[in-house]
């Protein structure tokens, strides 16, 4: 083998093991959380694990408060962030100046690199004790808290992915809605929206994915009480997140016991909604596009 | 009939920020019930001069503009004019079929609804008409609800005529509109265009000097921004009477 030749293979399968690593490193933490996780299954039983309380010391292991509040804190992010970040995205991509759109869009990737504990420690310290006193409410450490702050974090990378989906937009798209007489908002709406939907699908998911997993920001600032939210009012109370629990209880419990082997079944139970959340995306970006090829077969 | 001009240029002479020139003080009358051909070589302001007779030219920001436009007497470059009106009047098909991502009825109805037009029946009439009109009618009309996106290259551009069409406007602006086509498209559509100049003013930039010669019935030569020599079509490609237009339709340069 000629020495040219033996540098192509070893760059060749240095790529291909870096890309195979991934597949890999997804088998293997999926294998770890099911062997740490599945004996939780059967010390503790499937209708207790989906009580409504969650006591650990005292043999309580219901999931359902910690998997209500991740779903609470989420969604509110999610009304917050969707709205406000694709409005942004249509401000600097399609509306904005120049000159303000190359101070904007790094402004808003630096928003995004900012460490969630500083984050965390502003809405403890301001946002915090600002709701209470606006909403009147006997603790600022509430759900809607949190999603105000998750907010904030899925902002940028909602902004910033799907700022780059609309700019994708081929120039040709805006010319042709605007020759047709469309205003500048019609065309935005119904033209250059629809076209970069995948991309803007795609900024949704990951700016979403960030929310769900966000574990630092989530517990200083919503309460975490273990409690059920069953009301609508619940946005306005303290709860807990599943990823807040893990990371406050997992240093203190006893390696091997029935507590820490619940904390994998809720890990588990995160796996399986980012999994979830990752598959729907999936579904829904790659709709269209498989239809279109349909007709044209 | 003495035609009567639908369009007056009058001294239009467009420049873009960076200094670049791209049209010097052109005067042309266009005649309703026309083809009127813009051609020469590339970079001449044949596009840009299409694009300015809609106001396509206001999406390209800091673009310097002296002269009128005059269409039925009424400058479209003056403040104030209704752009969206205008752009309803002065309808534009581009080089690229751009179909709109949506399906094939939406697309061409699209820009009556723009237009605030709700009744279903006759958004169904108009879509029919300008399909038919662009002679797309009977390859679409089993499949009006795919996306435009899965037609070929061919329907794809016609669609886009008949979307303009649907608009029912006065003047249709076409850029290149077969640059992309195959020659079997190319005929389709340079035979609808002898159609529809019963009903329309056309302005064309074809994509070749052929092109111009077969469908022009006045021709406008471009040369660097200026307008070389603007006759009947007959005349330009026959006996130009300069040079540098003899030269070019010849093949000796461009």
């Amino acid at each position: 083998m000629t020495p040219r030749n033996l540098r192509e293979v070893v760059i060749e399968s240095l790529v291909r093991a870096a890309g195979y690593s991934a597949v890999v490193f997804v088998g293997l933490i999926f294998f770890f959380l099911l062997r740490e996780g599945l004996p939780g299954f059967a010390e503790v039983s499937l209708p207790a694990l989906f009580g409504s309380r969650w006591y650990p010391t005292e043999g309580h292991y219901g999931l359902l408060p910690l998997i209500g509040g991740s779903l609470v804190v989420t969604l509110g992010a999610a009304a917050i962030a969707v709205p406000f970040g694709l409005a942004t995205a249509i401000f600097i991509s399609e509306i904005a100046p120049r000159w303000a759109r190359e101070i904007l869009k790094p402004l808003v990737e630096i928003l995004g690199g900012l460490p969630s504990v500083v984050l965390g420690f502003l809405g403890v310290l301001v946002l915090a004790p600002f709701m209470r006193v606006l909403l009147n409410l006997p603790t600022g450490l509430t759900a809607f808290t949190g999603s105000v702050l998750l907010a904030g974090m899925a902002i940028p990378t909602l902004v910033s992915v799907a700022e780059d989906a609309l700019d994708a937009v081929p120039r040709n798209y805006r010319d042709a809605a605007v020759a047709l007489g469309a205003s500048e908002w019609q065309t935005i709406w119904r033209v250059t929206l629809p076209a970069a939907r995948s991309g803007v699908l795609t900024a949704v998911m990951l700016g979403i994915g960030r929310a769900i997993g966000e574990t630092m920001t989530v517990m200083m600032v919503t309460g975490n009480a273990a409690r059920l939210p069953t009301t609508p009012n619940s946005l306005f109370l303290p709860i807990r997140t599943m990823t807040a629990t893990i990371a406050a209880e997992m240093g203190e419990v006893a390696n091997g016991s029935t507590h820490y082997h619940v904390l994998f079944v809720i890990g588990i139970v995160l796996f399986v909604i980012s999994f979830i959340v990752n598959l729907a995306a999936g579904a829904v970006v790659f709709r269209r596009p498989k239809r279109a090829e349909r007709v044209l077969s | 009939m003495v035609a009567t001009p639908k369009i007056v240029i009058d001294r239009l002479s467009i420049q873009y920020d960076d200094g670049t020139e791209s049209l010097r003080d052109v005067s042309i009358e266009i005649l309703a019930n026309e083809v009127t051909v813009l051609f020469g070589p590339a970079g001449g302001g044949k596009s840009t001069l299409l694009r300015a007779l809609n106001r396509l030219t206001d999406l390209v920001p800091r673009t310097h503009i002296t002269g009128r436009i005059l269409l039925d007497g009424e400058d479209v470059l003056a403040d104030g004019v209704d752009v969206v009106r205008l752009r309803r009047r002065v309808g534009m098909v581009f080089a690229q079929p751009i179909p709109l991502p949506m399906s094939v009825r939406q697309n061409v109805i699209y820009g009556l609804e723009l237009a605030g037009e709700k009744r279903k029946s006759r958004l169904d009439e108009a879509m029919e008409q300008g399909l038919r009109a662009a002679a797309l009618w009977d390859e679409v009309k089993d499949r009006l609800h795919d996306p435009a996106s899965a037609l070929s290259g061919g329907q794809q551009q016609r669609l886009c005529l008949a979307r303009v069409l649907a608009l029912e406007p006065e003047v249709i602006l076409l850029d290149e509109p077969t640059s992309g086509l195959d020659p079997i498209s190319t005929g389709k559509v340079e035979a609808s265009l002898q159609d529809l100049k019963q009903a329309y003013t056309v302005v064309i930039v074809p994509h070749s000097i052929q092109q111009a010669a077969r469908i022009a019935d006045r021709a406008a030569f471009f040369l660097q921004g200026e307008l070389i020599e603007y006759a009947s079509g007959k005349t330009i490609f026959t006996a130009p009477k300069d040079k540098r237009t003899e030269d070019y339709v010849t093949g000796r340069f461009g």
